[in-house]
């Protein structure tokens, strides 16, 4: 059709044919652009200030979370035998127990929580879900179970420590693929996809508890540590090449799809409107959680709260976008976690708290405070 | 132009329960289409069918002559956008950056100013400039209608789908939006249909009217003149009606008389 059919139009109006004329045309110098622009700018501004203090937060708190500890060694010293040890003078009687206790426990520390807070904004993007984390869905207890299996067997100690996380994964797909069929019918709502979780959650958890009947004493106290969730499991650097893999990997895949999760949190007709897959994404990015919480829980048990309370917190400060909301979130998650662990090693000392109970103590009051301050319309 | 031809289309959601019944349309030239019909008639899901959000039981709908259902979500998304009738972002964002959402095919490293300039321009469009910072969730049900069309527009495709556009939308943006898109179907000579149920907005607006009959077939197509008959109301919508030719704009004026009973009721 010419555009000189606009004008013969007896339908439209003038001001309609202007209206539109000018929202085909190219912008030029427009006051409410610039100041639109401006706005925006300074959103982004912000939330990349929130992103870099949490980076700030992790050095201050691993910096001194690595001077903690039922041991009573000195705050310098602690530096001075860091140093040492980089310089390849390891010489202190303490070097053993900052270098392959201390240090290994703030980096799986760092590691667990940014990798269970990235599973819990994923999850509850593609799950459109504000109540979804890996232990409501029973994502964590699927793995948990595997794990225990593979412990109870001894798996471990024939084919290494990636043996046991490969067990976790392949359980954690239960409740992975019964949410993600569940997630399929618009008549599931939030509660019904958690209700099933927690369901699951019970059974794999029930099935944990009937192996523990054959383990002998001191399997059973680490199987207790491991439910409640304790980074004192981690005992050295061997969790870290598995934990470091996945979770590096994990965070670096959540951040190249991040804009396809803010499509795909717009409805599935939307995303498939906007040229998204929205049932293959939503599986494949389920797997992905599936593996990530997989590798955390094999070696530092069934830590929740982290993965549902860190996206909420993080969502206050910066909204919702995915492309930031995930980098501030595995910081934040990371924090949290330090944070959580310093206060069990702190509160009890010279004996500890579990981190998992620790969290379970910050995690439950905050959700139950945001539960009650906010517009419940979408939930 | 990106032609569509929809042909012996079946869909349904299970072999008890077919929604469309061989469809078959052809949309060649740009303008507004608006598709009208009683609730339950499968508009949704027809026009679904285009933005291959749901795939038929039988049939094919082509897009330039290609099977939308060989192509993928984002060939198809380069061509067709669709505006769904109801959307509650679970997690709310900003209204700038909901409706940045829809420039998702457009972007490009350093394409950001590009897609800013052209999400305010939408916005002023649509009268929503002022909301820009608000979040989503904290807008009134028009106000979203008003972010979703926005949203869509922005998609720039050569086909858009709105499914009930109006909806929630107070008289005055029933009026503008409708003749907005009229305006903008003229303006950029593409295709935009929509889903409608006021007949004489309907009426007013559409070069083309798509009307669907129950169980899911096509009644009639056609210029509003040749599908807005008392006869085709009747069939179609299980109601009486006057028909008048608004001489003004030469087009026909709807007065809605008695539903009939036991008529074009849904089952």
């Amino acid at each position: 059709m010419s555009e000189n059919r606009l004008e013969q139009d007896i339908i439209l109006s003038e001001d309609v044919i202007n209206s539109v004329r000018e929202w085909n045309q190219p912008i030029e110098g427009d006051a409410g652009l610039n100041s639109t622009v401006s706005k925006f700018n300074s959103t982004i501004r912000w939330k990349l200030f929130f992103i870099a203090a949490c980076a700030v937060i992790i050095i201050l708190v691993s910096s001194f979370a690595v001077t903690v500890g039922a041991l009573d060694i000195g705050f310098f010293e602690v530096y001075q035998i860091i140093i040492d040890h980089i310089m390849g003078n390891a010489t202190s009687e303490y070097d053993y127990i900052v270098f392959d206790h201390r240090l290994p426990r703030v980096v799986a520390g760092i590691l667990g929580g940014a990798g269970l807070a990235i599973c819990g904004v994923i999850m509850q993007s593609v799950l459109k879900n504000p109540l979804a984390d890996p232990y409501t869905t029973g994502v964590s207890s699927g793995a948990a179970f595997g794990a225990t299996v593979g412990m109870s067997i001894g798996m471990a100690s024939f084919l290494g420590d990636s043996a046991l996380v490969i067990l976790a994964f392949a359980f954690s797909l239960v409740p992975t693929m019964v949410i993600a069929m569940m997630s399929r019918f618009s008549n599931a709502s939030p509660t019904t996809v958690i209700m099933a979780g927690i369901g699951i959650m019970y059974i794999f958890n029930a099935l944990t508890t009937v192996l523990m009947l054959w383990m002998d004493a001191s399997a059973l106290n680490k199987i207790f540590y491991w439910q409640t969730g304790s980074l004192a499991l981690i005992d050295g650097w061997s969790s870290f090449p598995v934990m470091f893999t996945v979770v590096g990997a994990g965070i670096i895949i959540s951040m190249i799809i991040s804009g396809k999760l803010n499509v795909l949190a717009t409805g599935d007709d939307s995303a498939k409107a906007l040229g998204i897959n929205a049932d293959r994404m939503r599986l494949l990015t389920l797997i992905l959680t599936g593996v990530v919480s997989a590798s955390i829980v094999s070696f530092t048990g069934l830590i929740g709260f982290v993965g549902l309370v860190t996206p909420h917190i993080v969502r206050m400060f910066i909204g919702a976008d995915n492309r930031y909301l995930v980098p501030a979130c595995a910081l934040f998650g990371a924090a949290l976690m330090l944070i959580a662990d310093i206060i069990g090693r702190i509160v009890i000392a010279p004996s500890s708290l579990p981190v998992g109970v620790v969290m379970s103590f910050i995690g439950g009051p905050v959700f139950l405070w945001m539960v009650l301050r906010r517009n419940s319309s979408a939930w | 132009m990106t032609e569509v031809v929809i042909t012996n289309v079946d869909f349904g959601y299970s072999e008890d329960h077919i929604v469309l019944h061989d469809i078959n349309l052809e949309i060649n030239e740009p303008g507004l289409y608006c598709i009208i019909g009683p609730n339950g008639v499968g508009k949704s899901t027809m026009v679904k069918c285009v933005s291959k959000i749901v795939t038929p039981l039988k049939g094919q709908v082509l897009l330039d002559g290609e099977d939308v259902a060989q192509m993928q979500h984002k060939e198809v998304a380069k061509k067709v956008g669709f505006v769904p009738a109801f959307s509650q972002d679970a997690f709310s964002m900003s209204v700038i950056d909901t409706i940045m959402i829809g420039r998702y095919n457009h972007q490009k490293w350093g394409s950001r100013q590009k897609d800013l300039e052209m999400v305010y321009k939408t916005m002023k469009l649509m009268h929503i400039e002022n909301l820009a910072t608000r979040s989503y969730n904290a807008l009134s049900a028009g106000q979203h209608q008003k972010v979703s069309i926005a949203r869509g527009l922005v998609q720039e495709p050569e086909i858009l789908i709105l499914d009930e556009p109006t909806a929630n939308l107070d008289v005055k943006y029933q009026v503008y939006v409708m003749e907005m898109l009229r305006a903008i179907a003229i303006e950029r000579g593409m295709i935009i249909m929509t889903i409608c149920h006021d007949l004489n907005i309907t009426s007013k607006y559409a070069h083309k009217v798509i009307m669907l009959a129950r169980p899911g077939k096509i009644h009639a197509v056609g210029t509003p003149e040749e599908v807005l008959t008392e006869e085709n109301i009747r069939e179609v919508y299980g109601i009486n009606c006057r028909v008048f030719m608004d001489d003004t704009i030469n087009k026909p004026y709807i007065i809605l008389g008695s539903a009939i009973m036991g008529m074009a009721e849904d089952y």
